[in-house]
């Protein structure tokens, strides 16, 4: 495990910080042009509504260690969102200054200044309850959604326990988010301060095979479902089998935990979401010497956010609209080319290939990124837990599932948002639990 | 812009001396040496008053401290420096050097000696002698001269001043200018001490005593001379309003009004022009040019000129005092005038900060109802700043992105939606401005008149009004 906690210094270098941290100076000048608004916007823009003038103006102020205790209060993981939430759709684009034909204050960096100086100084997180209570709650998944649940309950002096089949705690958090934007270890120093709050951690257990959910049931007062989104869909193509066809996530985490560091190579990317775009960007800084992203529909289809979009651009990926896999071949030696139709959108937005539109693109690598399907299999076997399309139904202001013994929250109840909406679940559901435990005790 | 092709010419005569524009440098470290004034006179000052001549001196090596402010440096400035540090004799040589290279320059001698009557013939004739177009006699030195009866010493006690500009101008043959300290209660006063003793002319202000901060971690005040400090003089912009006030209450008195020299905070020809509007001849700078050099001078004479073409003054002597009469006594001002604040909703950015200022600052008359809320009604029906965050923070629910949630985005009519621009309710704004000072944005809140159809009436009107019987 050990050797795994090392960034390799190769990965280190072409995955360095696409918005490099403030310096001092910098970040106290940024800060005065924030203009302190009233009801703040940005602040209504985020959605674990970090008070964003008030951490801002303790910038300002020198007070960096209040404007951290500030942000940890509303965000558990302030560290990991300053830097993986798309600010441009969240707190910066809901700015005020955009209204006065200015930049919008860069909040994503300020905070991360903020949380960099509290790590620094060797910050821990504050207990809200000197309490230690009896009641025992279970958290599946250890990555942003059980983790916020399980610190807002520790913080109140309740038993948590996380239970994780990855070797590793933080969820995509760790394995999923591109390097040059949360490097792992970022991710996992932040979650160490959740370890010192006591949360007991359980790694490489997997709940519904091994251990049971009947077991948890019978240990356990409350559970919290945190388990995120399973496996990415299956091309379902002739040749999917070939050993170089892999999945968007899979390529994510081995370059990200040092497994690979290098890709040779032409590479086809199928899908044009945001993990599209992330597995692309990888694929080439990592060295494939071609990236080509297919999506059946155009530009204005796709998932991904703009700025990721640009971003692709940026890292030379090329987009090939309107083009459907069709197959991918291959000789004794791998994958030789995959095969493709053209598409047309017809009327009434009907998606059809144009006829002998066929043709080849050369490629030994071929990635599939066409979306995370729900835990079916484990979610089934929750009691009672209704689900609607693959996503467990909660009580929006609690994460109450309709059993009243669980609870649920992030990309599993959501369908898959970011780090800070799954952040924002867990708090939510964290205090909920709190109260009905709190309730029952008295 | 006007129609002039040739720039306004910027010459003026203060007090009998010639200057080529009205920017002189103020007796300070920028005037220390003659190789510096020369450097300025070829960037284009009109004239210089030489740093303080006397007895020599020395100066403490850590001397100045400053105030910082939103990120910008040196709003205020703080020093704890004397007189010239030179000896009197060579600072006397270069002053003749200056003026034979220089002769259209105004160059002043800033003089501080002992308070004898001897000592000041000697300095004013070894001044005059050197080539000095003037005179300058410091008494607003605040630190350091004072301990030994000069600077401050003097120019608080009318009756020093008086005597010593006495004894000056017993002696003077060239115009006598009288520089004075801030550090009292009424400038009035030792302006006029000094016009009874004979001064040609005023220069005010001096810097005003001052402690700019304390160091958080070795709690020693600012400047640290080896673990102590002492109060220094304050100048730079931070003082310019203190000035302009002290500048229009002299111009404003008869028993005071000399030609003056306006001091204190400028760093542009607007500075410039607001000193000159209440009655300066010239104006002295400072601490802009130890910030930024010289070189400030070009804008300084370039966007007066550009001013003045713009308003039709083809002299500084057209526009020189035009303000005094726009300055009176509280008691004089008419009670029945009413403005009201006026929102530009196409202009407004939705910050909030006129809510925030006009609740917690002034009189509770600025709401965010526009959608919801009782159009005009009376102030209690309104949510309390409190109640409206707490209600916006429990709205616990996804926030809507533009690209996953497309339904959730509508078009407003206005760049900031309606429901954030606030909205003034006219009936119970008293007019203060606050809110105007407040928004980030131009001329997005102006305070609009209001007619009252009542006819002019000042304080004084009515209580004599009440004192005949009448309500009031
Ligand atoms: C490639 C990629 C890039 C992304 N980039 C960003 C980004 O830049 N910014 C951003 O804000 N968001 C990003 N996201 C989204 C973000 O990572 C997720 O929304 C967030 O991590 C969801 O948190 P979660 O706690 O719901 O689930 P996860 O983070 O998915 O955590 C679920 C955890 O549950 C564990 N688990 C699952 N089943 C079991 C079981 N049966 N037993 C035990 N443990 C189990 C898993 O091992 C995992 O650790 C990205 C997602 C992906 C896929
Ligand atoms: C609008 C306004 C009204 C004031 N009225 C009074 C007053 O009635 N009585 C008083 O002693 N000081 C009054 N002051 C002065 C303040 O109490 C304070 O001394 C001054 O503003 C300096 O402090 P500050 O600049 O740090 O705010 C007033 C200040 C302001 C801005
Ligand atoms: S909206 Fe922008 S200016 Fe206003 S408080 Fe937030 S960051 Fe500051
Ligand atoms: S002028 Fe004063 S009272 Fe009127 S709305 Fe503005 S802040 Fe309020
Ligand atoms: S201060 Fe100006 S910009 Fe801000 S809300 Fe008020 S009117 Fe709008």
């Amino acid at each position: 495990m050990q050797e795994l906690l090392q960034q390799k210094p190769e990965i280190a270098a072409i995955f360095a910080d696409l918005h490099p941290p403030f310096q001092a100076q910098a970040a106290v000048i940024e800060a005065d042009r924030c203009l302190n608004c009233f009801d703040a916007p940005c602040t209504g823009a985020c959605p674990t509504h970090i008070d964003v003038p008030r951490f801002i103006k303790k910038i300002a102020s020198g007070n960096l260690h209040g404007a951290a205790l500030g942000i940890l209060d509303a965000n558990i993981l302030g560290a990991s969102c300053a830097r993986a939430c798309p600010v441009e759709v969240l707190c910066e684009g809901a700015c005020v200054m955009h209204g006065l034909n200015q930049q919008p204050i860069e909040i994503g960096r300020l905070q991360r200044f903020a949380m960099d100086d509290f790590h620094a100084q060797g910050g821990r997180l504050p207990r809200k309850s000197y309490e230690n209570r009896p009641e025992k709650i279970a958290c599946i998944g250890a990555g942003p959604a059980s983790l916020a649940a399980a610190a807002e309950l520790k913080q109140r002096g309740f038993q948590v326990t996380i239970f994780d089949k990855h070797p590793l705690p933080g969820g995509l958090n760790t394995y999923g988010i591109a390097e040059y934007k949360l490097p792992l270890l970022d991710s996992l120093r932040e979650i160490e301060l959740i370890k010192e709050l006591g949360v007991d951690f359980r790694f490489g257990v997997e709940i519904g095979t091994k251990t049971s959910l009947a077991k948890l049931e019978a240990e356990f007062d409350i559970i919290f479902i945190g388990v995120g989104l399973g496996a990415m869909h299956k091309l379902a193509v002739t040749g999917d089998q070939q050993p170089r066809v892999t999945e968007a996530l899979q390529l994510i985490e081995d370059y990200k935990t040092g497994k690979t560091t290098h890709i040779e190579g032409k590479v086809v990317v199928v899908g044009a979401g945001n993990t599209a775009i992330d597995a692309a960007n990888a694929a080439k800084r990592l060295g494939a010497k071609e990236v080509s992203i297919l999506y059946r529909r155009t530009r204005k289809h796709i998932s991904a956010f703009d700025f990721e979009y640009r971003q692709a651009l940026q890292e030379g990926i090329r987009f090939l609209w309107l083009t459907q896999l069709m197959a991918i071949r291959a000789s004794s030696e791998g994958i030789t080319s995959v095969e493709c139709a053209r598409m047309e959108i017809g009327s009434g937005g009907l998606l059809r290939p144009i006829e002998d539109s066929t043709f080849h693109l050369e490629c030994s690598m071929v990635v599939s990124a066409i979306g995370q399907s729900p835990m079916l299999e484990l979610l089934a076997q929750c009691r009672d837990v209704q689900l609607q399309q693959g996503r467990v139904v909660v009580d929006r202001a609690t994460g109450q599932t309709t059993n009243p013994k669980y609870f649920a929250g992030g990309d599993c109840v959501n369908g898959g948002r970011e780090v800070v909406d799954a952040v924002a679940d867990g708090k939510r559901a964290g205090a909920a639990i709190a109260r009905l435990l709190e309730v029952a005790y008295v | 812009m006007s129609n002039y092709i040739v720039k306004p010419d910027l010459a003026v005569t203060f007090a009998g001396i010639k200057s080529p524009n009205p920017f002189w440098l103020a007796s300070a470290p920028p005037t220390n040496t003659g190789e510096q004034i020369m450097r300025a006179f070829d960037a284009g000052w009109g004239g210089a008053v030489w740093k303080t001549m006397g007895a020599q001196v020395t100066n403490t090596s850590s001397r100045y401290s400053s105030i910082n402010w939103n990120g910008q440096r040196m709003m205020g400035f703080s020093n704890i420096e004397l007189i010239s540090d030179r000896p009197l004799d060579i600072n006397l040589r270069e002053l003749a050097e200056v003026k034979k290279r220089y002769p259209k320059q105004a160059l002043i001698a800033s003089l501080m000696v002992e308070s004898t009557r001897e000592a000041w013939h000697t300095v004013v004739q070894q001044a005059e002698d050197a080539g000095a177009d003037g005179l300058e006699l410091n008494f607003g030195c605040p630190h350091g001269m004072s301990e030994r009866g000069m600077g401050s010493a003097v120019g608080q006690v009318p009756e020093y001043t008086e005597m010593i500009t006495a004894w000056v101008k017993e002696k003077a043959t060239t115009p006598v200018i009288v520089k004075l300290t801030p550090n009292i209660s009424d400038i009035r006063v030792i302006a006029q001490a000094a016009k009874r003793g004979g001064a040609d002319a005023l220069a005010a202000i001096n810097t005003i005593n001052s402690i700019t901060g304390i160091d958080l971690d070795t709690f020693i005040p600012q400047p640290n001379v080896d673990g102590r400090s002492t109060h220094g003089g304050y100048s730079g912009p931070a003082v310019k309003p203190i000035a302009l006030n002290m500048v229009q209450q002299v111009m404003s008195d008869p028993e005071s009004m000399l030609p003056i020299s306006g001091i204190g905070g400028v760093a542009t020809w607007k500075d410039a022009a607001e000193y000159i509007l209440l009655g300066s001849g010239t104006v002295q700078v400072c601490t802009a040019v130890m910030h930024y050099g010289y070189r400030i001078v070009e804008d300084m004479i370039d966007g007066l000129q550009n001013w003045m073409c713009e308003k039709g003054f083809q002299s500084i002597e057209d526009f020189r005092g035009l303000s005094l009469p726009k300055v009176t006594e509280w008691k004089d001002l008419n009670l029945n005038y009413k403005v009201v604040a006026h929102i530009d909703e196409a202009k407004c950015i939705g910050c909030g900060l006129c809510y925030t200022a006009c609740w917690d600052g002034a009189h509770q008359c600025i709401h965010v109802d526009r959608v919801s809320g009782p159009i005009d009604g009376p102030v209690e029906l309104h949510l309390k700043p409190s109640e409206i965050e707490a209600a916006s923070r429990n709205t616990i629910t996804v926030t809507p992105i533009p690209k996953l949630d497309a339904a959730s985005v509508t078009t407003p009519s206005y760049a900031t939606p309606l429901a954030r621009i606030p909205r003034v309710d006219e009936t119970e704004c008293v007019g203060c401005n606050l809110c105007s000072l407040v928004c980030p944005v131009d001329d997005c809140i102006t305070m609009v008149e209001v007619k009252t159809h009542l006819p002019s009436e000042t304080w004084e009107e009515r209580t004599a009004e009440c004192l005949t019987g009448k309500s009031c």
